[in-house]
């Protein structure tokens, strides 16, 4: 079962937080079809938020087609993301573990780090390219 | 509520009980001897004609625990006011608690309603009982001194002291909603009972019905005496002993009511003006120095014959078949000041502690 | 959707210091509401009127409906959580549900002993041993177990550490979705709010400065970034809220419905707790210029 938490430095809206980690969980292989989602009760009593943010976040989802609310029984996950660029994921996180070494070894915190890949990110992206 | 009121209250009144208990004992061993002691004697003063209450032998050996226990009984009421009544309120207030009985499923007014209800009643009750068992207890004493109309007795039997134990509960309770503060609540309350209790008994109660008048003649056996002072020789009397009556005020004065001049005294008993008191042998004189060489008992005997010629001793005083009226008005008062409290205490909850 | 709490020109007075004032609210049912601003704004103030410990100078205010405390009924369906969570100290947590049980004809004895147990409480301890968060704990039992329609807490963790807090915040929002109650709580610490509250009511001063949902709140403020420029110039569908000028850059917190248009200016969202700050401080700048000044001249 998936756990989630919220991080309130993160800017992002704790709906949005509890959708994105629902949806990296479904891309990484961790959710599959089938699986159940922690009931409201279960995810406020572990991370203690508005019940109404869990609600919220899950109609999000069921809207996206990703998961059924099954009444009286609980919420299950329809279709998962994974896709078959998955099998990418290996040699990928080697690729960037060596992009970071070096990075690293070149003298970048972490801040510049992070805003020197968004920065190529969103350049990338506008591009058409990312 | 009476749950909650209980458990608050539950220690407290389980060592009252305990200790009224323990006194129910006590009462119950030395109470038939002292019965016993009591007949005995009146049955032989019958016979030889020897009733003076300073011999009967139930003033002396249980006289100390009487006075003990009167003692006692006097203060339970304070006790209650200060130990019951005070706090009752005071402390939720001061620790807030009262934030969380009012605002349960119950309103304000039944809330005070119920603690008022089962705390006064067992002030009372508690009262009651004490005052119940020392009457009792103290019965034969009593017969035998006949004063239960004094001052000192009536406070402290039948049901004078349940009007007490209610009228200071409530005292209490009104001091600890008017300060808030527990303390505070209690020092104030034993300062307003005792001086109501004082105010009352001296200046309210001689005067619960008129006062019967009476007028004795000056006699040796009346316990009278003389006294030499910077305003010259003077006479002292005691209230003759009108059995279970309450003396209020005794004087001595002439048809015109006016009191033996010092002149008078001089003339009248010109060895005693000059030297020093003097009183006949034995018991009931105020002040007895017999002088070496001073005047004896035929001085005084002569003194008291002139003064009685021209003077007499008036006193009034509350006979003794008014005593259960007295009981009852007096037991009234302070219950109606215990309610009119009460009903106070009421309306300054409700709306002025907002 | 009903109104929880409904306050017209809600004022209270103490003496000569107005601890309220002018205070108009529509909370409605269904949210955790909080209840934010410094201390000493009334926000306590504000909670006992609401439960009828207090009562009114000016305005009215009614709770469910009804009345504050105007019947028994309504107390039972309003749950109750005083500052400093007052129990009595010298009964025990058992007295505690006793208490409740005596007290209120809706108690669920099953609910508060499986609450206590889940706890881990001692039945027979007494409450004055008790930490603090044991003590919020029981307190807020006490509240819940009689299966209100509405909560209210005042500053129910201010004096508890962190742990005490998020396990008090748990077992609220537990209630929250098990109940369907709806909770109006006041803290002075934004963050604990941010995380369970979706509405807001910012109370600073004696006077409300904002209400509304969460969401709305956040959606109608944004933060401008750009060139220094004078905050009177801004178009009149965009309300300052605060500004603040360096020698090369104006950063303005505004509120507005409407799209912003203005391509010169870099427009960011605004946290919550950005947003509360903002507000306290513009009702601190404005008292400041409406006390009177010292008369130092230079």
């Amino acid at each position: 079962m998936i756990e989630f938490h919220l991080d309130t430095r993160a800017g992002v809206a704790p709906y949005l937080q509890i959708v994105h980690q629902v949806r990296r969980a479904l891309k990484l292989g961790l959710l599959h079809e089938g699986d159940q989602l922690p009931t409201v009760k279960e995810v406020v009593t572990r991370i203690a938020i508005n019940p109404n943010t869990v609600l919220k976040a899950y109609r999000e989802l069921e809207h996206d087609g990703l998961v059924a609310a099954r009444p009286g029984v609980g919420t299950f996950v329809t279709k998962t993301l994974t896709d078959p660029s998955l099998a990418a994921h290996g040699p990928l996180r080697q690729d960037l573990g060596r992009w970071l070494a070096k990075a690293r070894r070149a003298g970048l915190d972490d801040e510049s780090i992070e805003a020197l890949f968004r920065d190529t990110f969103r350049s990338a992206r506008e591009q058409g390219v990312a | 509520m009476i749950w909650l009121t209980w458990r608050q209250f539950r220690t407290q009144i389980l060592v009252v009980a305990g200790v009224l208990a323990a006194l129910a004992v006590v009462l119950i061993v030395t109470g038939p001897h002292l019965v016993s002691l009591s007949d005995a004697y009146l049955k032989s003063c019958h016979t030889d004609r020897d009733c003076g209450s300073t011999t009967n032998p139930v003033m002396g050996t249980d006289g100390k625990l009487e006075s003990g226990l009167s003692d006692v009984l006097l203060i339970v009421p304070a006790l209650i006011g200060i130990f019951w009544g005070a706090p009752l309120i005071a402390r939720e207030l001061e620790t807030g608690t009262y934030r969380l009985g009012w605002t349960q499923s119950i309103t304000r007014r039944r809330w005070l309603a119920v603690k008022l209800g089962v705390v006064g009643l067992a002030s009372v009750v508690v009262a009651g009982l004490m005052s119940l068992m020392l009457t009792w207890w103290a019965s034969p004493i009593d017969t035998a001194n006949a004063n239960r109309f004094g001052v000192a007795v009536f406070s402290l039997r039948d049901i004078t002291p349940l009007g007490y134990a209610a009228f200071a509960f409530a005292l209490g309770v009104t001091a600890g909603v008017l300060v808030r503060r527990t303390l505070p609540a209690m020092a104030g309350t034993l300062v307003v009972f005792v001086a109501a209790r004082v105010a009352e008994a001296t200046w309210v109660r001689p005067h619960l019905m008129s006062p019967v008048r009476a007028t004795f003649p000056i006699t040796t056996g009346n316990g009278i005496g003389f006294s030499l002072t910077p305003d010259g020789l003077q006479v002292m009397t005691n209230p003759p002993n009108i059995p279970n009556a309450w003396a209020i005020t005794s004087e001595v004065v002439n048809n015109a009511g006016q009191s033996p001049t010092a002149a008078f005294m001089k003339s009248a008993c010109p060895s005693l003006a000059n030297g020093a008191q003097a009183g006949p042998a034995g018991g009931g004189v105020r002040h007895v120095r017999v002088p070496g060489n001073g005047p004896g008992p035929q001085a005084f005997q002569d003194c008291v014959t002139k003064v009685a010629a021209k003077y007499h001793e008036v006193v009034t005083y509350q006979p003794a078949r008014r005593f259960w009226a007295f009981q009852g008005i007096e037991t009234a008062i302070f219950v109606v000041l215990a309610l009119l409290l009460a009903g106070f205490c009421f309306w300054w909850v409700r709306h002025r502690l907002s | 959707m009903s109104a929880v709490i409904d306050a017209k020109g809600l004022g209270k007075r103490y003496g000569r210091k107005w601890a309220l004032t002018d205070c108009t609210l529509e909370i409605p049912s269904g949210h955790v509401v909080g209840l934010v601003g410094p201390n000493g704004a009334g926000k306590s103030t504000l909670l006992n009127l609401a439960v009828g410990l207090l009562v009114p100078t000016t305005g009215t205010i009614e709770v469910l409906g009804d009345r504050p405390a105007g019947s028994p009924e309504e107390l039972g369906r309003v749950g109750f959580v005083a500052q400093d969570t007052p129990t009595y100290s010298g009964l025990s947590v058992a007295d505690h549900l006793q208490l409740g049980a005596h007290l209120n004809p809706t108690w669920d004895r099953a609910m508060a002993e499986s609450r206590i147990d889940q706890l881990g409480l001692d039945p027979h301890q007494k409450a004055g041993k008790l930490s603090g968060g044991q003590r919020a704990q029981l307190a807020l039992t006490l509240a819940i177990a009689k299966r209100p329609e509405l909560l209210i807490l005042d500053e129910p963790v201010a004096s508890l550490d962190p742990l005490a807090r998020r396990e008090f915040l748990q077992i609220l929002m537990e209630t929250v979705a098990d109940q369907g109650v709806s909770v109006v709580l006041s803290s002075h610490l934004v963050a604990d709010l941010e995380r369970v509250c979706d509405y807001l009511v910012v109370l600073v001063g004696s006077h409300v400065q904002i209400a509304g949902p969460v969401d709305e709140l956040l959606a109608e403020h944004h933060r401008l970034i750009g060139q220094r420029r004078d905050p009177a110039t801004l178009p009149s569908n965009q309300e300052v809220i605060e500004s603040s000028q360096t020698e090369r850059q104006s950063t303005i917190l505004i509120r507005t419905t409407a799209p912003i248009l203005d391509p010169a200016w870099t427009v960011e969202e605004v946290g919550l707790e950005d947003l509360v700050l903002a507000y306290m401080g513009q009702a601190a700048s404005a008292a400041r210029r409406a006390r009177p000044t010292l008369g130092l001249h230079k």
